[in-house]
């Protein structure tokens, strides 16, 4: 528990600045810079003296774990948080900047993307990039012609191939994310900030927003680029900026700071490798009973007829591209898509399984990928959060008391070690990490015999993921099934026995000897196609 | 954080502003008495009256409030639980009040029988088939919401237009009286106090205890919060919903007896009527969010009241019935505005610009 007032007081943190080294506003094409950032919440996130440079014409990447300060950073260039001391200069903008809104920061040339995309779905393309900016005829109406001929244009320039009359609901998530850049590009910025667009991105359209992001930063665009993937750090960003604990650890241009040094200053230590990580014991798994039995199990739509096996104290992994039905696949065995065909053996039983409680009540959990929308209950504390499922499959008129509350939450929040200001504070005021890790707390306090985690270390930081990785293994090793789905095929290999492979609402078959990385690609490409 | 914590509690206490609102309507009170001479605090004097019959009653302007909101409050025990489990409301409360009153008068007077001083069935059997009218009610919008997900304002708008004129059906189009002591005690006296008012406290007495007792308020706030998510957690979400708006309509059956025990007749064109925009305000006066998710049954109820005590005080200040709606839609303004999200950080910011001063 921190007290707010004594944590932004520390004067030898400011008084070691030294400003004469570090590039300021006209030095070298320096586009935005920020000195001395200063922010505490209630909570526990906060920024101390950070600083930040952004040139133009460079792609910036801006890292670090959960809970560094990353977002937090970038609410207060884009104005949403309102920082207490420090200073923002902006090129061609005399005196610090201070915003107050959004539109404060795009007024002074900063735009900002998110993961979610803040369009109007049912608007036309060239309706998105022009709306609340609308050119207009003489007679003052709206100039259709004209900005759907613009519109065009812009697209075009970047090299984006879509028709602008149509709905913006007809294109991919990856288009309509390019959209938002167009619209903020176009908005004359000239700091571009862009906070985990790739999350929802298959490979493909990742390697397209690069594409698009590579030639705005030759048209002189300086980009601000958050993420949570390594690879993709190194495939784009020409310059890195690491956060630590609300601190500014270090810049560094790409060349001079390999992977492992790249993880090693953002977790302040050197990489407990994760490598260690090692299915001991898992490979006699198939000798144990089966825990689950899947025969010619479908969801219409979603998922085509599948049978699967996961023996006691067995980790199998389902690999498939985005959309593949390896969620789904998933869901048809939970209950949280009913299936419609086939049969179910839990134990050994026959299981009649219509809803996720159905489910629980044979020991079943599970984490669904989309966190937001299908994990966390926002406004209900960390410790609700907790005993959710445990009191769900103990009956309305069993209630937990609340000292067992308080136990589990108190036991959970150690054993994960969840950044929480108290058990009390709401879900939705922790950093992803954590409310994941709540929602993985969820679970284990119901002591699953089957757990099917979806994406457990989706947005998560490096750290979080190993030490996920390693409860998944000695869950395990105590004798529970887990599947396991990934986009990660890496931290699947590390873990799993065996690969069930999806593709396009199939499983088309499993692997469980020589799991390699190509191994698996192959598996998920499909021999036929080249 | 040490000398000012009995400050900071007041200042986070969820039931402030409610309570504060309250409070308000009765300085106004205060002030206009004192203005015009009389004494200050008649607005809380209560007194002893001998009634023609039977015995004593507390009598006063407060007792006065506590008895006439009762229908309001019983109904925003229900309306609370809809709003919080499914992020709509119901505004189909008032008609089903008046169905209620319709179908419990029509078993106790007989069919056809337009007024009667002997009751033609056990009054249990009235009151009960009244009950059940509104849990039937209840469950109908419950299945029209939580199955068939219809959006609640458009599920509840049937019985709301048509509960009303099924009550005239089941009463062959007249207004039933039933002029019996043992009807009207529901909404007479108990002792000395407003049976209503009893009424009331019991029902929100065993509403708070379910709630505290079972895990059915925390089912309720996280379906409300996040359906799909409870689902996945184990919880029945539809069947959740279902039964908020099935006791929301047990609640109705209740207030539609009281209010119909309080003129003995089943006047099926006036009964609850308006009632259920009065029971969403004093959902919206306690501090909950009408979207949806956390709510507070205390708040609530104190907003149900002041609703009353607005009104009351409106009389009493000599304003005509036909004008009282104006002054009561200034005096509900102003209280939701104190409570909009605007209003409240810029509260906030002040007193932490303040703390920041300070420190």
């Amino acid at each position: 528990m921190e007290d707010r007032t004594v944590s932004q007081g520390d004067p030898s943190v400011n008084d070691r600045k030294e400003q004469a080294s570090k590039p300021g506003i006209g030095d070298d094409g320096v586009v935005l810079t920020a000195r001395g950032i200063t922010m505490t919440f209630p909570g526990v996130k906060a920024l101390q003296d950070v600083d930040f440079t952004l040139r133009k014409g460079e792609i910036h990447a801006l890292m670090g774990e959960n809970g560094a300060g990353k977002s937090t950073l970038i609410k207060c260039l884009t104005g949403i948080n309102d920082f207490e001391a420090g200073e923002i200069h902006i090129d061609g903008i005399s005196g610090p900047v201070k915003n107050h809104s959004t539109r404060d920061a795009q007024n002074v040339g900063i735009s900002t993307v998110y993961q979610e995309v803040n369009l109007c779905p049912n608007l036309s393309v060239a309706e998105n990039l022009f709306i609340g900016r609308e050119p207009m005829t003489k007679l003052h109406t709206i100039d259709r012609k004209s900005y759907n001929k613009r519109s065009q244009a812009i697209m075009d320039e970047l090299g984006i191939s879509v028709d602008v009359t149509l709905n913006l609901e007809n294109y991919s998530l990856a288009i309509q994310q390019m959209v938002a850049i167009a619209r903020a590009v176009d908005m004359d910025c000239k700091v571009l900030i862009l906070d985990e667009p790739t999350s929802s991105l298959d490979d493909e359209e990742v390697e397209k927003l690069f594409i698009l992001m590579k030639r705005l930063r030759d048209k002189g665009v300086g980009i601000i680029f958050v993420t949570h993937f390594l690879e993709q750090v190194y495939a784009v960003c020409d310059r890195i900026t690491v956060l630590r604990d609300g601190r500014f650890v270090g810049e560094y241009p790409i060349e001079e700071l390999p992977r492992v040094k790249l993880v090693a200053a953002m977790m302040g230590k050197d990489l407990d490798d994760l490598a260690e990580i090692k299915k001991e014991g898992a490979q006699d798994a198939v000798n144990n009973p089966l825990e689950i039995s899947a025969r010619g199990l479908s969801h219409t739509g979603t998922v085509k007829p599948f049978d699967l096996d996961i023996h006691k104290g067995e980790v199998v992994g389902v690999a498939g591209l985005l959309g593949s039905g390896r969620s789904e696949l998933a869901r048809s065995i939970y209950g949280a898509d009913k299936a419609n065909t086939g049969t179910l053996m839990v134990n050994g039983k026959e299981a009649k399984i219509n809803q996720p409680i159905d489910a629980m009540n044979l020991g079943m959990g599970m984490l669904p990928d989309d966190r937001k929308a299908e994990g966390i209950i926002g406004d209900l504390s960390v410790r609700e959060n907790i005993i959710l499922a445990l009191q769900a499959r103990k009956g309305m008129f069993k209630p937990i008391s609340r000292a067992k509350q308080e136990e589990l939450a108190d036991k959970f929040i150690a054993l994960l070690q969840i950044k929480t200001a108290s058990k009390e504070t709401l879900i939705k005021q922790l950093s992803g990490g954590n409310q994941q890790k709540v929602i993985l707390a969820r679970w284990l306090a119901t002591d699953p015999d089957f757990l099917i985690l979806d994406e457990p270390t989706r947005g998560i930081d490096i750290g979080t993921k190993s030490e996920i990785q390693k409860l998944i293994v000695k869950l395990a090793g105590e004798g529970k099934s887990i599947l396991f789905i990934s986009s990660e095929i890496a931290e699947m290999l590390r873990t799993c026995s065996r690969m069930a492979i999806m593709r396009d609402g199939q499983k088309v078959g499993e692997l469980d000897r020589e799991l390699t990385q190509e191994n698996v690609m192959k598996a998920i490409a499909g021999g036929e196609t080249s | 954080m040490n000398g000012n914590t009995v400050w900071n509690k007041i200042k986070n206490w969820s039931l402030l502003l409610p309570v504060v609102a309250l409070i308000l309507v009765m300085a106004v009170n205060i002030i206009y008495d004192a203005v015009n001479g009389n004494n200050p605090l008649s607005f809380f004097m209560i007194t002893l009256q001998q009634t023609t019959g039977n015995g004593t009653i507390l009598y006063g302007r407060i007792i006065d409030i506590l008895n006439r909101g009762s229908e309001a409050a019983i109904l925003a025990i229900g309306m609370t639980l809809v709003v919080s489990s499914s992020a709509g409301t119901d505004i189909s409360v008032g008609s089903v009040m008046s169905l209620c009153a319709s179908f419990c008068c029509m078993l106790l007077a007989g069919y056809g029988v337009s007024s009667t001083t002997t009751l033609a069935r056990p009054l249990i059997v009235g009151i009960l088939g009244g009950l059940l009218m509104g849990t039937v009610c209840g469950m109908f919008n419950g299945t029209l919401v939580a199955y068939f997900k219809i959006q609640p304002m458009v599920a509840t708008l049937i019985l709301y237009s048509a509960a009303r004129a099924i009550g005239l059906l089941l009463c062959n189009d007249l207004i039933v009286y039933v002029r019996n002591p043992s009807f009207a005690f529901f909404g007479s006296f108990l002792g000395p106090l407003p049976t209503p008012l009893v009424i009331a406290a019991v029902c929100v007495l065993i509403v708070s205890l379910v709630l505290r007792k079972t895990a059915l308020g925390m089912y309720i706030q996280s379906v409300g919060i996040n359906s799909r998510a409870s689902r996945i957690a184990g919880l029945n979400s539809k069947r959740i919903i279902f039964l908020t708006y099935m006791l929301c309509g047990l609640f109705a059956g209740i207030a539609g007896i009281v209010q119909s025990s309080r003129i003995t007749s089943a006047d099926s064109n006036n009964i609850g009527l308006y009632l259920e925009m009065d029971a969403i305000l004093a959902v919206a006066l306690g501090g909950n969010s009408l979207g949806g998710g956390k709510f507070n049954l205390a708040g609530s109820i104190i907003g149900a009241y002041t609703i009353q005590a607005i009104t009351t005080t409106l009389y009493a200040l000599g304003v005509s019935s036909a004008q009282a709606p104006v002054f009561k839609a200034v005096i509900v303004i102003i209280i939701v505005a104190i409570q909009s999200e605007p209003v409240r950080n810029f509260f906030k910011k002040q007193s932490q610009a303040r703390v920041r001063g300070v420190a």
